[in-house]
């Protein structure tokens, strides 16, 4: 029925999917895996019309489409349950699964007839609301439910689920995969995108897993077990990208002492990273490792345990705060919160240190400039001169702008959230090169990154967080994809080959 | 660097003057000018504090209400209650002063939008001034406790109005902060990207509530000179529609309402320019009933004409930017979609 044949997607400089071939049979459930960044939300996107691939064809009902719309997606009955999960809070029920389709009667919304369309939907997957019910009131998994409905509302044949359980709890989880029976009797395909290994084996009928934008394997259903999974999902070449430090260093840096960020209330966080190291921290997208370093950074409350710097114990209360502890972070979203981009380079790398360049609070633009042509020359932005706009630079050099606020004071800890992403090849190592310059002056980093390659190619030793808290710090030797990937999805170090 | 968009405004402020002196020579008259000048200097000066508001990215629609009520206050302390000019100036500039940094606190403590809280400030601050005196114009009567300070706000030297005088003072100290200061820098960080300012340690809040001090302040400088050019205050008509003005000369001088952008001459000219515009419409015998459709129009074809040169800008910018990237700098790919 429904059956993408070499699909290829290539972005400027990045081939994120070579030569997919992919079938979904009616009324199965395709379990599909794969690595942050494997490729697979953009395979979906391009079910769903989002994207249109650069090569290959989406197959509906043997008839070929180069490029697929948002409509001809829907009318072929492909439909998505989201992570965010898009909803109007201010209607109820019924009125959200009929959105754009509302029955009608002269000319004004049928409530009658909404209702009774709606009502043995919800029936049918089990919910325990009605379609009166206001979203506003409902939880995550009872929204899921609404969203599901909506789909079978459109007569959907193959219902995409990304991450569906990544808010829910155990016992929404389990009624989910009970819907998903359900679906599947009901001759319904369902594509269930998950980090989850767990569920996978629960409810997949076959599993295919994604690894650089290509298929690496696929299991029948006899086949599916965790070890075989994570076999599948690592296993791919790593450059050799290690530089060790200089020297050892004496000690001192920065301790995390029981650290409970607002995303995790429940989680104490304990971590040190030792001062003139590369920490690597790992772990999937949502295991609060971003949410650590906005804590850490001032920018969320931090809301129970102590942040050490060197031995003694600082406030984060506000970035201002961290800064002049000597807490800098180089955040994920460098065009939004790093950077401001209409602003000159000298302006952005002076932003932070301004004072310093001022007497009578006057800006003394001559010591401004001098130190931004030092830092220019120090990280070899290649920008034409201190005036340009950053806005016009490459995202490397963008990146170094970034690095270049910070490294003309004087870090004790520097966050890298994602330092790399966005930046081409050539930048990418030289970023390599100031984070281990940094190190070796000194400075303890804590590098935030979801590109295996680089967690295992830059870091000294490499945290790993799950759900929240520290699963597992590994240091050099047990250094391999398959220990970070078990510690990430919540498996011990020895149980993981048992499962 | 030459400051494109102002040279913009004054070759325009000098096209519409000649054209008006070639219809009506009288524009040109010492009388006029000078007229003219003490209008400019009037709307000048809270002009300014409302432009620094829309650098951060906010608004000030109170301003002209804050003239009604301080406007009031003053003529009561030195006309009914004897109170000594010098503490009467006083008790104005810090009334601006506490208005102000209220706004300011209601907009970064309280995360209010400036519109909400400015407005509900232009009608609570003309109801009070109402209420205070009964709705009734208030004048200085026989009291002449504050000739000295009547001749500071009113007078002329060397036949210059002392309120142009005023304007150029205070836009020279305020275009050294804005340009040259900490403050300044972060009055434009802050308002061209607040998160990227406050991930770089600027205690943003502190910045944006600084700002509406500042307008505060102006607002209670330029009380004391509108009352004394009209001498007595009628609370429920005393300084209305005066917001606009500000808004309009800021814009017309450059502010962008998205923030981050603007410049101290740039305010100076818009409201000269909208002045002229004012005095144009007298002085041709335009129905002053038309006044405010000139203003508008004139605006709207001003902004209009920025914004598509700022968009040849842009474009200009980007072909650069693709040049320098085939020269071997390398674009991002953006993989993360």
């Amino acid at each position: 029925m429904i059956e993408l044949v070499g699909i290829t997607k290539v972005y400027p400089g990045v081939t994120a999917l070579d030569g997919i071939s992919l079938r979904i049979g009616r009324g199965e459930v395709l379990g599909l895996i794969g690595e942050n960044g494997a490729g697979k939300s953009t395979l979906m996107k391009i079910l769903g019309g989002v994207v249109a691939p650069t090569a290959g064809v989406v197959r509906i009902d043997g008839v070929d489409h180069a490029a697929l719309g948002v409509n001809e997606s829907m009318r072929a009955g492909i439909a998505f349950v989201h992570q965010e999960l898009n909803l109007f809070e201010n209607l109820d029920v019924a009125a959200n699964v009929c959105i754009g389709r509302e029955p009608r009667r002269f000319g004004l919304v049928n409530r009658r007839a909404m209702r009774a369309r709606v009502a043995p939907l919800l029936e049918r997957l089990g919910a325990d609301f009605g379609p009166d019910t206001a979203v506003a009131g409902l939880s995550i998994a009872q929204r899921q439910l609404i969203e599901i409905a909506k789909a079978l509302s459109i007569e959907a044949r193959v219902i995409i689920m990304d991450e569906p359980t990544s808010s829910l709890t155990l016992r929404e989880t389990e009624r989910l995969l009970g819907v998903i029976d359900e679906l599947r009797t009901g001759r319904v395909s369902v594509i269930y995108i998950s980090h989850r290994l767990g569920e996978v084996k629960a409810c997949a009928d076959r599993v295919v897993c994604l690894r650089d934008g290509r298929v690496v394997g696929e299991l029948a259903q006899h086949e599916i077990e965790h070890a075989t999974m994570i076999r599948l999902m690592i296993g791919r070449d790593l450059k050799a990208l290690y530089v060790p430090p200089e020297a050892a260093q004496a000690g001192g840096g920065c301790v995390l002492d029981g650290v409970v960020t607002e995303a995790f209330p429940q989680q104490r966080v304990d971590l040190a990273v030792r001062a003139g190291e590369i920490l690597g921290l790992a772990g999937l997208v949502g295991a609060g490792r971003t949410s650590l370093a906005r804590a850490l950074f001032g920018i969320d409350r931090v809301l129970g345990g102590s942040v050490l710097l060197d031995g003694s114990a600082v406030t984060v209360g506000s970035p201002r705060e961290a800064i002049r502890a000597g807490i800098y972070l180089v955040p994920e979203d460098r065009k939004r919160s790093g950077l401001i981009l209409d602003m000159p380079v000298v302006e952005n790398i002076t932003l932070a240190s301004l004072r310093r360049y001022a007497r009578l609070m006057l800006v003394e633009k001559r010591r401004e400039a001098t130190v931004s042509a030092e830092q220019r020359r120090r990280l070899s932005i290649r920008a034409p001169g201190n005036d340009t706009q950053v806005v016009t630079l490459s995202g490397g050099n963008q990146q170094k702008v970034v690095l270049a606020k910070w490294l003309s004071m004087s870090p004790r800890l520097v966050i890298f959230d994602e330092p790399t992403r966005g930046v081409d090849v050539g930048a990418k190592n030289e970023i390599y090169g100031l984070m281990r310059d940094l190190a070796n002056s000194g400075v303890a980093i804590l590098m935030i990154s979801s590109d295996m390659e680089e967690v295992i190619g830059v870091s000294d030793r490499i945290a790993v967080m799950h759900e929240g808290a520290i699963s597992g710090v590994l240091e050099r030797p047990d250094f391999s994809e398959l220990n970070v990937l078990r510690l990430a999805i919540g498996h011990g170090l020895e149980t993981a080959e048992a499962g | 660097m030459v400051p494109k968009k102002e040279l913009g405004l004054l070759i325009l402020l000098v096209v519409i003057s000649a054209v008006t002196a070639v219809l009506n020579p009288l524009f040109l008259s010492g009388v006029n000018l000078l007229d003219m000048a003490n209008l400019i200097g009037l709307f000048g000066i809270f002009s300014i504090g409302e432009g620094l508001t829309i650098i951060t990215g906010g608004i000030d629609l109170s301003v002209g209400s804050m003239f009604s009520l301080l406007g009031v206050v003053f003529i009561d302390l030195v006309a009914n209650r004897d109170v000594g000019w010098p503490v009467a100036l006083a008790a104005v500039l810090a009334g601006g002063l506490v208005l102000g940094a209220l706004q300011g606190f209601l907009i970064t403590r309280m995360r209010m939008q400036p519109f909400i809280v400015t407005l509900c400030g232009l009608l609570i601050y003309r109801g009070a001034a109402r209420y205070y005196t009964d709705d009734s114009t208030m004048g200085f009567g026989y009291s002449d406790a504050a000739d000295t300070l009547s001749w500071l706000a009113a007078g002329r030297s060397f036949g210059v109005p002392h309120s142009f005088i005023f304007l150029i003072v205070v836009a020279a100290v305020l275009g050294v902060v804005l340009h040259r200061s900490v403050f300044g820098r972060y009055l434009f960080a802050v308002g061209k990207n607040e998160e990227a300012a406050r991930y770089s340690g600027i205690a943003t809040n502190m910045v944006i509530a600084g700002a509406y001090v500042l307008s505060g302040l102006l607002a209670g400088v330029s009380t004391i000179f509108l009352v004394f050019y009209t001498n007595s205050v009628s609370p429920s008509t005393f300084g209305n529609f005066y917001e606009l003005y500000a808004i309009a000369a800021a814009v017309l001088g450059g502010c962008s309402l998205r923030g981050g952008e603007g410049s101290i001459l740039g305010i100076v000219l818009g409201t000269a320019l909208l002045q002229v515009l004012q005095n144009l419409v007298n002085i041709l015998g335009i129905p002053s009933s038309l006044n405010f459709a000139v203003m508008g129009t004139v605006i709207l074809l001003g902004v209009f004409a920025d914004q598509q040169l700022q968009r040849r800008r842009e474009k200009a910018i980007a072909v650069a930017a693709q040049r320098a990237r085939m020269m071997g700098v390398t674009a991002a790919a953006d993989p993360a979609v």
